[in-house]
C-alpha cells in the first residue's frame, strides 16, 4: 500500500472531471458570445442574451409555471411518499416485498411512455384540464425520489424510539411529527431537493402533459430553439445553473451536502 | 400508590401463528418478576402485549382496577426501557427526561425540577445538556432508566435493557436498576435471556418456553427444585435419567434406569415417587465411587473444576456427568458407580 496516486487513476479522474465541467464551460462561453447563433468559443463578449432571456414573454411565464409546478408537485410527493415511506419501514414485515417496488416505477418505466400514458388517461380519458394533469404528472415522476430517500433515512432510524414517545403518553400522530419526522429530517431535504430539481428539468413528462397556454421552461427552451438558434437558450441554461448552485449553496452552508451521500 | 398486574389467559398471534397460548401471569404489587427464556418463547411478545404494542387475540390484561387490554399505548402510563435505550436523539439528556412530563401538561418550571431531581438520581446532572449521542452506554441506559421512572408509572417494564453493555457494566446496573426498583417499590416486569441476571434481580421468574409459562417461581425454587424436564435443563441439571418403577417395599422403592440399571430409591428421601419419572440431578448430585448401589459407568475425560474433577461418563442409560471429589482421582477408562445424592435430585413427572 502506498499513497501514490496510480497515473492511471488520474487520468481517469481527469477525464471524469473533463466531462463533467466540460460542456457547463461551453455553455457559458457560449451564452456570451456577441453572435446570432451559438458558437464556442465565443466571438466577442456580451451580456446581451441574458437580458434578452427577460424580453422573451414567453420565458417568464413558463419559468413561473415551471416554479409552482415544481413546489407543488414536489409538496404532493412528499405528502403522499413521506407517508408511504413510513409505511413501507414501519411495517416490513408485514408488507408484501414487491410493494416498495412500485413506488419506484415512475423511474423504471420510460418517461416517454409514462408521458405518454398519462395523457392516454389522464388528459384524453378523463379529461381533466392540463394544468392539473402536468401537476399529477409531475407529482407520480418525483414521488420515487420522496419514498425512496425518506426510506433510506428511515431505515436507518430505530422505531422503539416511537413506542418509547407512545409509552410516554404521546400519541401516534403527534409521535411522528415530534420525534420521527425531526429525526429523518435530512431524509426529507434531500428527497426534496433531488425532487425539486427532477421536476424542474424535466423534459418528456412535460412533453406529453403541456397544451395550449400552459407550458414549462425546459419546454419552452426547445420550442425557442426549434425557431431561434441564438445563445439566449445557452443563456437561460447558464441561469438555471446557477439557480441549482444557489440551492446547493445553501444547503451547504446550512447543512452540508454530505447528507446527500449519506 | 402500588398496583397489580395481571394477565388472564391471553392468545396471541403473528398471522396465523400463535406465539402465545393461553398465558397468565400476575405480578403482585411491588414485586419484580422476569421473563425468562430463549429467543422465539413470547417473552417479548408478552411485553409487548403489556404495553399496547400488540393486542391479544383473547384474554385481558388489568393494571390494578384498570382495563387495559384495548387501551391504546399512550393511555397506559407504563415505563419502559428497551434494549436500544431508544432515547430521542434530537432531544437534550434533560428534555428526554422531561418529555414524558410534558405529554403530562406538567408546566415548564416543576418539569426541569422533576427531570433534574431524577437525572441527579442516576448520577448524571452534569449530562443534562448534552445529546444522547455524546453519552456511553451504560450512561444511555441510566437516561432512559430516569425517562421511565421520572412519570411515577404504576408498572415498570424492561425489555433485555442490559443486552448491549459490556459484562461489567451489566453487574452494576442490575444492582442499580434493582435498588431503584425497590426504593419506588414499583411493579416491574423484566424481560431477559440471561438466568444470572433474571435470578439476581427478580423476586419471581417465569421460565417461558413456545409461548407458555414453564415454571413461575422464586429463584431458589427454580434452582433447586425444577418442575418440570424443561426447567431442570435450562436451569443447568445435566443428568435427566427416565426411570420406571419395578418394585415397593414400603418407603423403598427399586427403578430400573434404561439398560438395566436399578437404583433402590427410598421415598423418605427422596420425596413421593410415581411409577415412571425422570430422575433429574446436576452434575454435583452424582457421586463417583468404586463400587455401591448406583449406576455402573465407564469414565470418560476428566476436567478439573477448582473444587472438583468432573467427568464424562457412559452408562447403559446414556451419558451422565458427574463431579468426583479431589481427594480420590478416578482416570479415564476406569469403571465405577454413580450415587444419586438424594437433597440434590428431583423427581420429575416423565417427559411427553
Amino acid at each position: 500500500m502506498t499513497d501514490r496516486i496510480h497515473p492511471l487513476l488520474a487520468v481517469f479522474a481527469g477525464l471524469v472531471f473533463i466531462f463533467l465541467v466540460g460542456p457547463l464551460v461551453i455553455m457559458i462561453g457560449a451564452s456570451l458570445s456577441d453572435t446570432n447563433f451559438l458558437t464556442f468559443p465565443p466571438r466577442g463578449l456580451t451580456l446581451h442574451w441574458f437580458t434578452h432571456i427577460f424580453e422573451v414573454t414567453a420565458f417568464k411565464t413558463t419559468a413561473i409555471t415551471s416554479l409552482q409546478l415544481a413546489f407543488a408537485g414536489t409538496f404532493l410527493s412528499l405528502l403522499f411518499g413521506i407517508p408511504a415511506a413510513y409505511a413501507l419501514n414501519r411495517f416490513r414485515v408485514e408488507l408484501p416485498s414487491w410493494l416498495s417496488t412500485v413506488y419506484v416505477l415512475p423511474i423504471l418505466i420510460p418517461e416517454i411512455v409514462f408521458g405518454f400514458s398519462l395523457m392516454k388517461s389522464v388528459t384524453i380519458d378523463s379529461g381533466f384540464p392540463v394544468g392539473l394533469t402536468l401537476l399529477i404528472g409531475h407529482a407520480l415522476l418525483v414521488l420515487p425520489y420522496s419514498v425512496r430517500v425518506v426510506s433510506a433515512s428511515l431505515a436507518a432510524f430505530d422505531f422503539s424510539i416511537e413506542e418509547a414517545a407512545i409509552s410516554l403518553g404521546s400519541p401516534p400522530l403527534k409521535t411522528f411529527f415530534t420525534i420521527v419526522l425531526p429525526n429523518i429530517r435530512a431524509g426529507v431535504i434531500a428527497a426534496f431537493i433531488l425532487a425539486f430539481i427532477t421536476s424542474i428539468n424535466d423534459v418528456s413528462v412535460s412533453l406529453f402533459l403541456t397544451g395550449p397556454g400552459i407550458s414549462t421552461l425546459p419546454i419552452q427552451i426547445l420550442a425557442y430553439m426549434e425557431q431561434f438558434f441564438d445563445p439566449t437558450m445557452a443563456a437561460v441554461s447558464v441561469l438555471l445553473m446557477l439557480l441549482t448552485v444557489g440551492v446547493m449553496a445553501i444547503v451547504e452552508a446550512t447543512l452540508g451536502l454530505t447528507f446527500l451521500t449519506k | 400508590m402500588t398496583v397489580s398486574l395481571d394477565i388472564d389467559n391471553i392468545a396471541a398471534h403473528y398471522g396465523s401463528t400463535q406465539v402465545l397460548k393461553d398465558l397468565s401471569l400476575s405480578v403482585k404489587a411491588g414485586e419484580l418478576v422476569s421473563l425468562l427464556g430463549s429467543s422465539g418463547c413470547g417473552k417479548t411478545t408478552t411485553l409487548r402485549l403489556v404495553a399496547g404494542f400488540l393486542t391479544p387475540t383473547s384474554g385481558t390484561i388489568r393494571l390494578g382496577d384498570r382495563d387495559l387490554t384495548r387501551l391504546p399505548a399512550h393511555q397506559r402510563d407504563i415505563g419502559l426501557v428497551f434494549q436500544n435505550y431508544a432515547l430521542f436523539p434530537h432531544l437534550s439528556v434533560l428534555d428526554n427526561v422531561a418529555f414524558g412530563l410534558k405529554q403530562r401538561k406538567i408546566e415548564p418550571a416543576e418539569r426541569t425540577r422533576r427531570a433534574k431531581a431524577m437525572l441527579d438520581r442516576v448520577g448524571l446532572s452534569d449530562f443534562a445538556d448534552r445529546l444522547p449521542g455524546a453519552l456511553s452506554g451504560g450512561q444511555k441506559q441510566r437516561v432512559a432508566l430516569a425517562r421511565a421512572l421520572v412519570i411515577e408509572p404504576p408498572l415498570l417494564m424492561f425489555d433485555e435493557p442490559l443486552s448491549n453493555l459490556d459484562a461489567k457494566l451489566r453487574v452494576d446496573m442490575r444492582v442499580e436498576i434493582r435498588k431503584l426498583q425497590r426504593a419506588n417499590g414499583t411493579t416491574s416486569l423484566y424481560v431477559t435471556h440471561d438466568q444470572e441476571e433474571a435470578f439476581s434481580i427478580s423476586d419471581r421468574v417465569a421460565i417461558m418456553n413456545a409461548g407458555r409459562i414453564m415454571q413461575l417461581d422464586a429463584p431458589e425454587v427454580l434452582y433447586q427444585r425444577p418442575a418440570n424436564a424443561f426447567v431442570a435443563r435450562f436451569v443447568g441439571f445435566e443428568n435427566l435419567i427416565p426411570m420406571t418403577v419395578k418394585a415397593r417395599d414400603g418407603a423403598k422403592v427399586s427403578a430400573e434406569a434404561p439398560g438395566g440399571a436399578v437404583l433402590t430409591l427410598s421415598e423418605a428421601e427422596f420425596g413421593p415417587i410415581p411409577d415412571r419419572f425422570v430422575l433429574a440431578t446436576r452434575a454435583d448430585g452424582l457421586s463417583v465411587q468404586h463400587e455401591g448401589a448406583g449406576i455402573p459407568v465407564e469414565l470418560g475425560l476428566r476436567t478439573y473444576l477448582g473444587r472438583a474433577y468432573q467427568y464424562e461418563t457412559r452408562s447403559s442409560a446414556g451419558s451422565l456427568i458427574a463431579n468426583g471429589s479431589l481427594a480420590e482421582p478416578f482416570t479415564t477408562g476406569d469403571r465405577a458407580v454413580l450415587v444419586p445424592k438424594p437433597e440434590q435430585c428431583c423427581i420429575l413427572k416423565p417427559e411427553a
